[in-house]
């Protein structure tokens, strides 16, 4: 068969059309060549394969449900189906990688992992695995989110992790990585990084999509089980750096007839001057190692993107999505806070599940899909609103 | 011959490479901390362009970039600044960036007006080699421009070898694997700094990262042609009024 492009794996140097590479300094060359030379091999050995399947069955919870959302599905006269990674362990897609990253360090040989968080969820992820493995752990976080968010901090640390505030810059997301990135410079030889998104540079993008990916592989079948076909005609996700996109899109990529819905945040508006929509507002550019698109100035400094989500809040996007947005492959959207919010206390009522704020965003754009009847859309639950209740809290007048 | 050619093939020993932030600490003292530099002996000019993002640098190296921003440094203003800087400084200046901020400005237009303006040479540490054989070498090299790889413990001889080849006018070595501004046992940096000075380089090796006074150069300079100080000079800028006579002092207390 004759596909015009391949959208599913990089090429050998990690690019996605135009986008994606390994833009490191030379001090982080031997780690992450290491991993590019040996990811593939270790990940699709047999006893790696084994032990992560039966931890994702066993702790993780998989498969997780794809569930027919009869109500969404009469209000938008389509057929509605639910991907649950908010049934995950840990309440998030998050961990799919972090059980895979894990393992994948421990056959490198390292003894300690360094993580950057934004939210937290990640870091939870991340800390959890660690604790599962008794691995040390530490988890880089903006000063400025280690107050917005305490009970991810205190989750992390019961679960043992050290939490080590990142004081420079925004002291955001992006300064976390950056000083997640610097502890692996420093610490070339006995630690793992475990990013947290398809972000970063090559094999990162390429690896985290892979462990994501049983997202989609379970829709396949799963979707075939339910309405005898394994094509969906859209699959709608979440969009910040884009791990839950990448694995919900995985096993579609390749298949033109499914469109795949990007939805990013756009804060108070794309063109409020608050907002996260990165591929409305970036231009292509260098950031954590690899070229995609980046908010930044006319003069090339990263901005502070904007978003009520802190998991969609970063300034950059993944390079595979970079490249769903160039080529057209994907279609991008984007959902304000307001919108995200109220799509929140939607879904709350209408199916009984408090979905986390991140996830509002893809349910905010069912309404400008021009479904039809006979359409089959799956929307990536990436994780539960238990973090968020403050959030809707104050929504309510409750706090 | 360009200047670090000139520079190199007068000069063997105790080369010394002084790295500043631009815009730093005021946003007009890049050209009289420049003049400084050269006036107390120092050898070459690392000139630092501050980036919002500097995986490479230190907490200290990072802090004068936000300050630098913070006072409205930009490639432009930069460039700006540099237009006459030749009529009163002759020594090497490189530049030293991140892509990002280069890939904005235009990376060819950069290249062309750094040169232009009498910068000799680019250090861009994520600027992998790949990128530089395929599409930047060939536009670095249309404008006469010198380009230094950074080399570390962890590079492999064949690698060095290869960024060797690739470099032109010094190579850097990085004497650990380390952000700039690290504190590390240089005994152990020593072995390394032998091992460069056996492979018979084409470039002159110049050490950076951990060299702070006159006992680290001095060691530094054991095994290689010189060295490259950029935290500890930083440091002694902040607050500081009078930068011209701490500079002159802190220059001074290094080389005798």
């Amino acid at each position: 068969m004759a596909t015009a492009q391949n959208f599913q794996n990089p090429d050998l140097q990690g690019y996605y059309g135009k986008f994606g590479g390994a833009y490191i300094p030379e001090m982080l060359y031997r780690n992450v060549e290491e991993l590019k030379e040996r990811y593939l091999d270790i990940i699709y050995e047999p006893s790696f394969q084994k032990e992560f399947q039966l931890l994702l069955k066993d702790y993780v919870g998989r498969p997780t449900p794809l569930f027919l959302a009869e109500r969404l599905s009469k209000e938008f006269q389509a057929s509605i189906y639910l991907k649950r990674e908010d049934l995950c362990h840990t309440g998030a897609h998050k961990i799919n990688n972090t059980i895979g990253q894990i393992l994948l360090a421990r056959k490198l040989g390292k003894t300690r992992i360094i993580a950057e968080t934004g939210a937290g969820q990640h870091g939870v992820a991340t800390a959890t695995v660690c604790a599962l493995k008794g691995m040390e752990c530490i988890v880089y976080m903006g000063e400025k989110d280690i107050e917005r968010q305490a009970p991810n901090v205190a989750r992390m640390r019961m679960l043992g992790a050290k939490v080590i505030p990142a004081l420079s810059g925004s002291k955001t997301l992006k300064d976390a990585t950056n000083e997640a990135i610097r502890d692996w410079i420093n610490n070339p030889v006995d630690t793992h990084y475990i990013i947290g998104s398809v972000v970063g540079p090559h094999p990162y993008p390429d690896m985290v999509a892979r462990f994501q990916s049983v997202i989609s592989e379970e829709t396949r079948w799963q979707l075939k089980e339910k309405t005898g076909s394994e094509l969906p005609t859209h699959v709608v996700a979440c969009v910040g750096g884009g791990s839950n996109a990448a694995g919900a899109f995985y096993h579609f990529l390749n298949e033109p007839s499914v469109q795949l819905v990007a939805v990013e945040a756009a804060g108070h508006g794309v063109n409020s001057g608050m907002s996260a929509a990165t591929t409305q507002l970036g231009k292509p550019g260098v950031l954590h190692g690899s070229k995609s698109l980046v908010m930044q100035t006319e003069d090339g400094q990263v901005v502070e993107p904007h978003s009520i989500s802190a998991g969609l809040d970063y300034p950059g996007v993944g390079p595979l999505h970079a490249n769903l947005f160039e080529s057209g492959r994907g279609t991008f959207l984007s959902a304000t806070d307001e919108e995200a919010l109220a799509s929140a206390f939607h879904i709350s009522k209408t199916e009984g599940i408090i979905p986390a704020l991140e996830t509002a965003h893809a349910f905010a754009v069912l309404g400008k899909l021009n479904l039809k009847t006979s359409d089959r859309v799956v929307i990536c639950l990436s994780g539960r609103g238990d973090k968020d209740l403050a959030t809707y809290m104050r929504s309510m007048g409750l706090a | 011959m360009s200047r670090l050619g000139n520079l190199f093939s007068e000069k063997k020993k105790q080369v010394l490479n002084v790295y500043c932030t631009a815009g730093y600490p005021e946003i007009k003292s890049t050209l009289p901390i420049m003049k400084a530099l050269q006036d107390s002996g120092v050898d070459i000019i690392e000139l630092g362009m501050p980036y919002s993002d500097p995986l490479a640098d230190g907490p200290v190296i990072q802090a004068s970039g936000t300050k630098a921003l913070e006072n409205g440094m930009t490639i432009h203003l930069l460039f700006e600044q540099l237009k006459n800087f030749r009529k009163s400084i002759d020594i090497p200046v490189i530049l030293m960036g991140y892509m990002n901020p280069v890939l904005q400005f235009g990376f060819e237009e950069f290249c062309k007006t750094a040169a232009s303006v009498g910068i000799d040479g680019l250090i861009l540490p994520d600027l992998p080699e790949y990128e530089f054989e395929t599409e930047y070498g060939a536009i670095i090299k249309k404008y006469g421009l010198d380009f230094t790889f950074l080399v570390t413990p962890e590079t492999s001889v064949e690698r060095i070898k290869k960024l060797d080849s690739l470099s032109t006018g010094f190579l850097y070595a990085v004497s650990s694997s380390a952000t700039t501004g690290s504190d590390k046992d240089f005994t152990a940096v020593e072995k390394y700094l032998q091992k460069l000075q056996s492979l018979e380089l084409k470039n002159p090796v110049l050490v950076g990262f951990g060299i702070k006074d006159k006992a680290t150069f001095q060691s530094a300079c054991k095994y290689a042609n010189g060295a490259i100080i950029g935290t500890a000079f930083i440091k002694i800028l902040e607050g500081e009024k009078d930068i011209i006579s701490v500079t002159n002092h802190f220059i001074k207390a290094i080389k005798n």
